[in-house]
């Protein structure tokens, strides 16, 4: 045993890389409340004072600070960089300066160009005629894309493929390096490299592997490097709670310099970093007050983390968000709960330092979780709204007890899988062009299969349902090429090397899909089929409206007569994605959630036969349309429990918000009450809920009077955004939506 | 199978502040009493609402029971519940037989044959005093306040436990002497379990324009939250319950 070691229970970790086994062996599972909890040291006072002056400074420039074009972001482009200088107990930015952004150019030039010129600056000619000779990957998906793959993305069938940027959504394990040094990573990864390249037959994928763990290797270099240039040596073990959290955040640190990916998680470190911190203060190497200060920069140094945007990015994903997701608590393989009094210190922050959307805070909950924790957890969602709940139940026997939460939602396992992510496609656009024979309802544009349209109605729920499925069948054999074409091009010209480096040489591969429009599409077909729906068309005999006669059961209400259908709708989907093969045989999954694309999505969208109006931004993820739940705030939450996470398993997202006078009248109550309601939602097999706890006249003063609110934070769909980080349409969404409510 | 029908205004399938725990809570409709205060004058009367059966309110409660953990249950309020006093006993009978306990939110302004029944079924009371002198109840609520002496005398003859809740109305309920009377009249109620002061509120007033009914507390501010906690200090049980006594501002 290494003297790092030294008071660690033994075991096969110690000959091979396996994090999950060191932490199932040497946890120790904390069941009492939050009274040993330390606040905030006068330097963690300072130094975020500093962040927030700057988060300020940050609004004032249009939501970006600085934006340095000089160089390509790698490990080492930047010398190191402080918040406070001579202050920082954790350190490392991904440049010189904190909240100042660098370019990521191998996803995609063009969108860099983009992003540089918004901001007023130009590109430095040397980098720009670089790419004269460099493919990127967004070069690369366009010279495979078919001109149909093209015309359902313009149309807007399918928003939001990371085509033109770095898809994200790997997590590497980056508890390796803190657990084992970057040296002994090295070694492993030279020995699979020889093993990989001495195989008998070199087929294509044994050949890409060898180059992609020689590539790993190389990064694992220059992280040392990077960790060097802060004055630490990373290549053995990390020695205390400390050095543990540092060399982590070290790990991580290098994904985020290189890759501007959509989502980048953190994984799941806090139980890990707690085995650290009990060693030291039964060593009485650190106390209480040290440790939560660490864990206060850590989580600081998180939350200044940016990647350089489009507006155009920014009207999908608003909000400026990183998705640094940190799974937190979960249950493990023997039952023995895994919150520690880490998950108390992480969730602490948002005390130390205020609310605050990132790191995306997300509690992965079970019956088993320890009471005080759920209360604190309730607690602190009641005062920040900055945390998310995941069913750790229904993920924990497929993923098992050592998985994390890739972007806001989706499990994989750590170490050893990871997920091809991209869009979602519009299930209410499908049903449209299904209704309209292959006619686009916006554009009049022809695509997919022709067939006759629909009749003058009322429209019969066999035939409405047929077409659909029709329709559906032919764009998600498109979505898997199209999805197939951007991660063969990712891997080839944009590879994450930093980041697979803290994962096995040859992984499991998820490839998740996504759909929006859920509950538009459910409510629209409920429509048809109890009500009398009958089709408008234009001068051009076009479908682009209808008259709904009657009443109809909306999702929402915990209706079986619709909910049946959106059910359905999930279960069909997956099905016929699950008929074409993917690129690297990655395993098909599928998600209801859309980030704040819902609103894009709306955008693109005609007028639907649920009443919904053109252009009409959609409700997020698997959430019933804004104030059609009507029966409480129950209903609400049965109606999405019902979409079975094992025919979603990439997540149901479902964003929750509700008044705390209908919580109850006192504190405790209140807190009890929602224990009481995640407890009741998750039981029924439910899979996500971000809880908001707040009245809507909050938002709409803070719609109004934006300076008033600098730290508000809300959940939207799966991550939580400074509300005003959002733009105004985002803003008018989010108020829009149902507040569960007590008259 | 079961006989009856209801007569019902909404259901809130969450409800956190009418009894303890999360509860579905049942609106039925129709009430005797036209309450000055009334926040939900669309379930006065008998004719307006639709017709629930028994086999409905168990279908909803069971698909509430994951949420009522070991205190909550189903809440039936109104309107006026003891108006369909035949209903409620077939109908908390039948959710006590699949586990489900049920409190019954009343106004005290109704009693008839099938009150004792429905009282004794039922596990908990929410008893509403509208006012503790006579003469001010009648105004308030535009009835005899001997139907809430009835009440009691059931509510106390079967030993059921007592949610105490008074809608404190400026300038008509909210002085010290009005709760001293409460107090004084609350002694009546041998199990308390909690008495809530519940601060009146202005956000009924646009239902009364779209029915159509004249709104008689016009002008009156909603109740100050600073004056409401001040009342609630003068609040005093000699309840009998082993519970301790909780006073809460609504």
């Amino acid at each position: 045993m290494r003297k790092e070691w030294e008071g660690f229970v033994p075991g096969s970790w110690v000959d091979n890389i396996d994090v999950e086994e060191f932490i199932h062996l040497n946890y120790k599972p904390y069941d009492g409340d939050a009274s040993f909890l330390a606040g905030a040291t006068e330097r963690t006072k300072e130094c975020f004072a500093r962040v927030q002056e700057l988060l300020v400074q940050e609004r004032k420039a249009g939501g970006t600070l600085k934006v340095d074009a000089s160089r390509i972001m790698r490990i080492n482009a930047f010398g190191p960089g402080y918040i406070v200088p001579g202050k920082d107990v954790i350190v490392g930015l991904q440049t010189d300066e904190p909240l100042k952004r660098g370019i990521c150019p191998f996803g995609g030039i063009k969108m860099v160009r983009e992003e540089v010129a918004e901001f007023g600056e130009k590109l430095p000619e040397e980098i720009d005629r670089m790419f004269d000779y460099i493919t990127t990957h967004n070069d690369g998906v366009f010279k495979a894309y078919s001109k149909e793959m093209k015309q359902v993305r313009h149309l807007g069938f399918i928003t939001g493929l990371p085509d033109a940027y770095g898809r994200g959504r790997i997590i590497g394990d980056y508890r390796r390096a803190a657990l084992y040094g970057i040296d002994h990573l090295i070694e492993e990864k030279e020995k699979d490299h020889e093993m990989i390249a001495s195989r008998a037959i070199m087929s294509e994928e044994n050949i890409r592997t060898a180059e992609e763990v020689h590539n790993q290797i190389k990064s694992l270099k220059e992280i040392k490097k990077m960790a060097e240039s802060y004055g630490y040596d990373i290549s053995g073990p990390a020695k205390d709670v400390k050095e543990a959290i540092q060399w982590t955040y070290f790990a991580y640190l290098a994904g985020i310099k290189e890759e501007n990916g959509a989502a980048m998680s953190i994984g799941r470190t806090s139980t890990f970093i707690d085995i650290y911190a009990e060693r030291d203060l039964e060593r009485g190497v650190y106390t209480e007050e040290q440790i939560q200060e660490f864990i206060d920069d850590y989580i600081l140094k998180l939350r200044v983390a940016r990647h350089l945007r489009t507006n155009e990015y920014n009207e999908l994903f608003g909000g400026d968000p990183m998705w640094i997701t940190e799974g937190i608590g979960g249950v493990g393989v023997d039952g023995r709960h895994k919150v520690t009094k880490n998950s108390f210190r992480v969730l602490q922050t948002l005390y130390n330092l205020g609310p605050a959307p990132e790191p995306n805070l997300t509690v992965l909950w079970s019956k088993q979780l320890p009471e005080p924790f759920k209360k604190f957890c309730a607690q602190v969602s009641i005062d920040t709204d900055s945390v998310q709940y995941e069913n750790d139940d229904k993920m924990r026997p497929t993923y098992g007890e050592d998985y994390s939460i890739a972007c806001c939602v989706s499990a994989i396992q750590m170490g050893q899988q990871i997920q091809f992510f991209g869009a979602r496609c519009n299930l209410a656009k499908i049903l449209l062009l299904g209704l309209n024979g292959g006619i686009d309802e916006r554009t009049g544009e022809h695509v997919g299969p022709q067939m006759e349209q629909i009749g003058d109605g009322p429209i019969d729920f066999d035939d409405a349902w047929k077409r659909f499925n029709i329709y559906l069948e032919w764009l998600c054999g498109l979505y898997v090429n199209i999805m197939n074409i951007i991660h063969f091009m990712h891997d080839k010209y944009d590879f994450e090397s930093s980041q697979m480096a803290f994962l096995n040489s040859e992984l499991k591969r998820l490839m998740a899909f996504g759909v929006a429009g859920f509950s538009v599409a459910a409510d629209s077909l409920s429509a048809i089929k109890y009500a009398k729906v009958y089709p408008i068309r234009d001068e051009n005999g076009v479908i682009v409206d209808f008259r709904t006669e009657g009443e109809f059961p909306k999702y929402g209400n915990d209706d079986d007569r619709v909910d049946e259908i959106a059910v359905k709708i999930s279960e069909r989907t997956i099905e016929e994605l699950r008929k074409h093969p993917t690129y690297r045989n990655a395993v098909h999954t599928l998600s209801v959630l859309t980030i704040t694309s819902n609103v894009m999505y709306g955008k693109k969208t005609g007028n639907t036969p649920d009443g919904r109006r053109a252009g009409t931004p959609f409700a997020p993820g698997a959430n019933p349309m804004h104030e059609r739940d009507s029966h409480g705030a129950i209903a609400s939450l049965n109606s999405v429990s019902k979409i079975d996470w094992d025919t979603c398993q990439d997540g149901v997202s479902n964003t929750f918000s509700i008044t705390p006078e209908a919580l109850g009248k006192e504190r405790d109550d209140q807190i009890n009450t929602l224990v009481g309601l995640l407890g009741g939602y998750f039981d029924r097999g439910a899979h996500h809920l971000n809880v908001n706890v707040l009245n809507r006249s909050l938002l709409e003063d803070a719609y109004e009077n934006p300076e008033k609110y600098p730290n508000l934070t809300v959940r939207v769909s799966g991550y939580a955004v400074r509300f005003n980080a959002l733009s105004k349409n985002h803003q008018k969404e989010v108020i829009a939506r149902t507040f569960h409510s007590h008259v | 199978m079961y006989k009856k029908k209801g007569r019902l205004h909404s259901i809130e399938t969450f409800g956190a502040v009418d009894g303890p725990g999360i509860r579905t809570v049942f609106f039925m409709q129709g009430c005797p009493a036209r309450c000055l205060y009334c926040h939900n004058p669309d379930s006065w009367g008998n004719d307006g609402g639709r017709d629930i059966d028994i086999a409905e309110v168990v279908h909803w409660a069971e698909r509430g029971k994951p949420y009522y953990g070991d205190k909550g249950g189903v809440t039936f309020s109104g309107g006026e519940p003891l108006l369909q006093g035949e209903f409620l006993i077939e109908a908390i009978n039948a959710l006590k037989e699949v586990g489900i306990g049920s409190a019954i939110d009343t106004s005290g302004t109704y009693v008839d044959q099938f009150t004792e029944e429905a009282v004794c079924a039922s596990e908990l009371i929410l008893l509403d005093i509208k006012h503790p002198i006579s003469e001010r109840f009648e105004i308030i609520t535009g009835r005899k306040q001997d139907t809430l002496f009835e009440l009691i005398d059931i509510i106390n003859r079967n030993g059921k436990h007592v949610w105490i809740r008074n809608v404190v109305v400026p300038d008509i309920n909210d002085t010290k002497e009005d709760i001293k009377a409460l107090n004084e009249f609350i002694k009546r109620v041998r199990y308390i379990d909690k008495v809530e002061l519940l601060g009146y509120h202005t956000m009924a007033v646009d239902k009364y324009g779209k029915l159509g009914i004249t709104y008689r507390l016009k002008g009156v501010p909603p109740m100050d939250g600073q004056k409401l906690n001040d009342l609630k200090k003068l609040v005093t049980t000699s309840s009998t319950t082993d519970a301790v006594s909780q006073v809460v501002i609504g």
